[in-house]
């Protein structure tokens, strides 16, 4: 069986930036293995601009984002295999690949980097009413399809859902020629960037219909036209309130699910929130030597957290493989609270961290003039105030080792949203 | 449009299970016989949205055609499943009472099922059937169990049957729609949108649309009505919640809704039923999809109420239910040779191939027909790459490099399948057909990865545009060129 | 003349107003800190947007190309700048930041390739 130091699985800017931070910390066996023709993940199919500002201080597109991973990568020496998709996995981290031309082979690792990104929501998911004609389709399939492929998805188009990416493919389809008849979102907020919702609709006069949804779909062959209501406090169609609209084409941006069948497969312990592993801060499973980062462990609004993140457990995988390893210390459990859905980490050793430790997470609702606040077993120890929390933005707080090591007794850190 | 102008001994209307069944049985003799399908594939009608399910015979009236056909289209269905290699499995039914004041029906199923002659039928104590599903309601009193009930895929039986019949000369026509009967001096007149076809006898296999076919030609009316079922469809995740297929207790619409596993290892909950004006109307309604979550939340049959972020499709089919609710097979008094298959619906998918051979020995006896001296029997399904060992794997991607690129992700379907599909004979021309036969796009991502994949293998292997790749056939275009 | 329109700065979306009075701003209302002030003069102002779109590839590994204006533009160019890109076919190889169109639709700033594709 081959061996290699650490496998990372998935070549996108999870994968390719962990992969980098493995090899520079003294790795010279790291494997990126992806199952697309180019490294890059989705990147390569975002080509509007806006990605890299933290990182960069420019405002790159996706494509020359994941360039500059990439370049690294590749002067970094570091081997990959594409078109290869990972079939398996077990925990004794041997990995089940297989490509057209080596066919089917297996690869163990001493350590595994999970970055297989995340997947969207399908239809199904919603149980939308109507028809199953040809033309609905996932933003980010209609996203591939003209931004890799070079072909329309359609003419006359409806958007549900109003993440970021159902408001770029708005703007996307709007520049090809197709009209974009109006974005419904169920939710009376967006989860997609204001500026998104500036330049991708209202620059083009496309409407954003908060509080409404997609409640009938017409057309036996192809969609004809779909029935948007208004939507309650409980987010239950108002019966009167249908609008049909004409249309050929229905785009759904309703939500990312990190992808973790191959988690599944070790059995890692999960998180029933993010639908992905649980990890310590840095970023190591529940499966010691086993890593996730990127959308695989939550879904992330910018990029260049995915960089950061994935470097930590590029970093971590090395020290997993060379040393020094560290002897587990005391943990001290991470958890969210009042308004907070989850955090990443879920576990933080005090003596481990350097420095600073961020957690991340998200917000349950939209809360303006709230407080975000740290409790040590119970005794507040941070606060900082914001003007707005949403949904759709990730939020952090960073946590000083100083801090941590103050307390020898704490055992447990809550992230709460308050308010004042 | 071609038009035709063709002549057949027989011609079938529908490529349903039924059609298919009867096209396959027929082809062991010597006829010239020509199925026409509205659809671009088999199995896109009536044999689509079905709970998939092989019944052991129970459920239907003692001396009806039903109960007669049930119990030896159970016994056939094995055979035939070994015979044309299309996946079955005999994973048991149970009928639960939940109600101590019902328990009499669970008697009356009883005595029903021995009537039929179902093997094994027995009732079970709720012990023994908790022990059995463990995972079955707390209210559960007792159970009826029948050991021969199965799953199936409609389409691949469909398929099956179709490629089968195809090989042994029988022609299908897809994309033509017969739009009426008409008796002739010799026969019949069948007319569709891609010309006439003569035939000296007529097989009606139209599903909901038999009634239409049958009044044309007969003086004794039938009438038919479109009774739509409607399910969700859950993760592979909960597909072990039950090993059984769970039904309630059955009432005045049918058999109830079940809460059932899929031969792929799904878990469903459905069908519901509810009578449509519209024969055509295949659409999910929110009030239904809506009572299907309530029943899913109030644990329907389960212990626990299943989690309904787990749901990864919705879907409806329509039962061709006719007024007197037992299928009618055979001539009508007075229209010679025009063969009615009608009224097929549940358990219909059970009775197929019964129907099958009970249609095609009354044909070759009525028309004299000999049988065939070749007769190929056999048939090979499309190889299912993830379900070989992997040694098997390994050879088989040596062997045929493309196997070795998988193209749908969730179920780990591989190009090379994708080529058998599209390469077979009566391959597949689009993506549902690529679908039915492979799985390619069934997954929990429902084709978000794999849809540009597969367009991109069938415009190359059909050699068509990409926008010319469909759907399901005519008018259900996927993409159009962009205007670069 | 007073132009409302939605901050991006940051989420909160603030609805700003800007009276413009022959080109010059002389009243600005609604904006909640410094920076949403910055953006809505300089949107009412001189509105610009990055424009991306695609061009086709010929004898590449990959069919199509992504690009982008090198810089911003301004904002009544969009379809101009995405007008003049149609029917362009771009011989493999492509190097990231090769000028694909120079100074598009009279804009002065070039369009750009923002991957590199390989001959096929």
């Amino acid at each position: 069986m081959e061996t290699c130091e650490i496998a990372v699985i998935g070549g996108g800017p999870a994968g390719l930036a962990a992969a980098a931070a493995a090899k520079k910390h003294g790795v010279d066996g790291v494997l990126i293995i992806d199952r697309d023709n180019r490294l890059g993940g989705i990147l390569n199919q975002c080509i509007h601009n806006g990605f890299g500002l933290h990182t960069f201080n420019e405002e790159l597109t996706g494509p020359e984002y994941a360039a500059r991973f990439v370049d690294e990568v590749d002067r970094l020496g570091i081997r990959c295999m594409l078109n290869t998709m990972v079939l398996d996995i077990n925990e004794r981290k041997e990995i089940t690949v297989m490509n057209s031309s080596d066919g089917l082979t297996e690869i163990k690792a001493e350590s595994v980097i999970l970055a297989m990104g995340c997947r969207e929501r399908p239809r199904g998911a919603l149980s939308i009413p109507g028809y199953r004609p040809a033309g609905i389709y996932s933003a980010g399939t209609a996203q591939r399809l003209i931004n890799i492929e070079g072909y329309m998805p359609g003419k006359e188009i409806v958007i549900l859902g109003s993440g970021d990416i159902g408001l770029i493919m708005a703007r996307r389809l709007t520049l090809e020629g197709a009209v974009v008849k109006a974005v419904a979102e169920i939710m009376p907020y967006s989860s997609g960037l204001k500026r998104n919702i500036v330049q991708c609709l209202d620059d083009f006069g496309i409407p954003l219909k908060l509080s409404h949804t997609v409640v009938d779909i017409k057309g036996r062959t192809r969609v004809e036209g779909v029935s948007i209501a208004q939507v309650d406090g409980n987010r239950a169609p108002i019966e009167g309130t249908e609008e049909y609209y004409a249309c050929d084409t229905l785009l759904l941006s309703v939500g990312l699910i990190p992808e973790n069948e191959l988690s599944q497969k070790i059995n890692l312990a999960m998180d029933p929130v993010t639908n992905s592993p649980i990890v310590n801060d840095i970023f190591e499973t529940s499966a010691p030597g086993v890593f996730a980062c990127g959308n695989a462990l939550h879904v992330h609004d910018l990029v260049d957290y995915v960089s950061e993140e994935a470097a930590i457990a590029g970093k971590n995988a090395a020290r997993h493989v060379r040393g020094p390893r560290t002897a587990p210390g005391r943990q001290i459990s991470v958890k969210a609270a009042d308004g907070v859905t989850y955090t990443v980490p879920r576990t933080i050793d005090p003596q481990r961290a350097e420095g600073t430790v961020k957690i991340r997470f998200r917000v349950r609702d939209v809360y303006r003039g709230h407080c975000l606040n740290v409790y040590f077993d119970g005794d507040k120890v941070q606060s900082s105030k914001k003007m707005i929390l949403t949904p759709g933005e990730m939020e952090e707080v960073t946590l000083k080792k100083s801090d941590l090591a103050k307390r020898d007794d704490l055992k447990e850190i809550t992230v709460k949203v308050e308010k004042e | 449009m071609d038009d035709i102008s063709n002549t057949y001994e027989v011609v079938i209307i529908g490529a349903g299970v039924t059609g298919c069944c009867i096209a396959r049985e027929l082809s062991k003799f010597q006829v010239s016989a020509c199925v026409i399908e509205k659809g671009d594939d088999v199995a896109s009608g009536t044999s689509k949205g079905n709970s998939g399910v092989i019944h052991s015979g129970f459920d239907a009236k003692p001396g009806s055609l039903m109960a007669q056909l049930n119990t030896v289209g159970n016994r056939l269905m094995w055979e035939k499943a070994e015979e044309l290699d299309f996946p079955v499995k005999m994973n048991g039914a149970l009928v639960v009472c939940t109600n101590e004041n019902e328990r009499d029906k669970l008697d009356a199923l009883l005595d029903q099922g021995i009537k039929n002659g179902v093997p094994g039928v027995r009732i079970l104590e709720r012990g023994e059937v908790l022990e059995m599903e463990p995972n079955l309601t707390d209210k559960t009193v007792a159970a009826l169990y029948a050991p021969t009930g199965g799953v199936i895929c409609p389409f691949n039986l469909a398929i099956a049957m179709a490629e089968n019949a195809n090989i042994n000369g029988v022609e299908f026509r897809l994309e033509t729609e017969a739009l009426s009967v008409e008796k002739t001096g010799t026969g019949y007149r069948v007319r569709t949108n891609r010309g006439d076809i003569s035939a000296v006898a007529v097989v009606n296999a139209a599903g909901v649309y038999a009634d239409k076919f049958h009044n044309m030609v007969s003086g004794d009316k039938i009438r038919i009505t479109a009774r739509k079922g409607e399910y969700l469809l859950f993760d592979k995740i909960l597909g072990d919640i039950f090993r059984t297929s769970v039904f309630p207790l059955p009432g005045a619409m049918g058999k109830g809704v079940l809460t059932a596993p899929t031969i792929h290892g799904n878990l469903y909950v459905g069908p519901s039923a509810n009578d449509v004006e519209d024969k055509e109307a295949v659409n999910t309604t929110k009030a239904v999809l809506d009572d299907l979550a309530d029943k899913v939340r109030a644990n329907h049959l389960c212990k626990v109420p299943l989690p309904l972020n787990k749901v990864i499709n919705s879907f409806s089919g329509l039962r061709p239910h006719e007024d007197r609710h037992d299928f009618i097979i055979g001539e009508p008094p007075d229209a010679e040779r025009f063969f009615d298959a009608a009224g097929i619906e549940s358990p219909g998918l059970t009775c197929s191939p019964a129907i099958g051979e009970m249609l095609s020995e009354i044909i070759a006896e009525k028309m004299s027909l000999p049988k065939k001296d070749r007769f190929i029997s056999k048939r090979r399904g499309v190889t299912r790459f993830d379900h070989l060992t992997r040694e098997e794997k390994k050879a088989l991607v040596r062997e045929a490099p493309r196997y070795g690129n998988v193209v749908c992700r969730c179920e780990t379907i591989t190009e090379g399948e994708i080529l058998d599909a599209i390469h077979r004979p009566l391959g597949a021309r689009s993506l549902d057909s690529v679908k039915r036969r492979t799985r390619a796009g069934m997954g929990r991502c429902q084709g978000g990865f794999c849809t540009p994949k597969v367009m991109a293998i069938l415009s190359r292997e059909l050699g068509i545009k990409m926008s010319d790749v469909t759907k399901k056939g005519s008018g259900s275009w996927m993409v159009t060129e962009c205007d670069k | 003349m007073i132009t409302t329109l939605t901050c991006i700065v940051c989420p909160m979306g603030c609805s700003v107003s800007v009276a413009l009075e022959n080109g010059i701003v002389t009243e600005v209302a609604g904006y909640s800190c410094a920076r949403g002030k910055k953006y809505a003069e300089k949107e009412v102002v001189d509105p610009r947007r990055i424009v991306t779109s695609i061009v086709r590839v010929v004898d590449g590994e990959i069919p199509i190309l992504s690009v982008k204006t090198k810089e911003s533009i301004k904002k009544d160019k969009i379809f101009d700048c995405i007008a003049s890109l149609k029917g362009i076919a771009v011989s493999a190889p492509v190097k990231i930041g090769d000028v694909i169109v120079k100074n598009v639709a009279g804009t002065d700033v070039d369009v750009i390739a923002t991957k590199s594709i390989d001959a096929a």
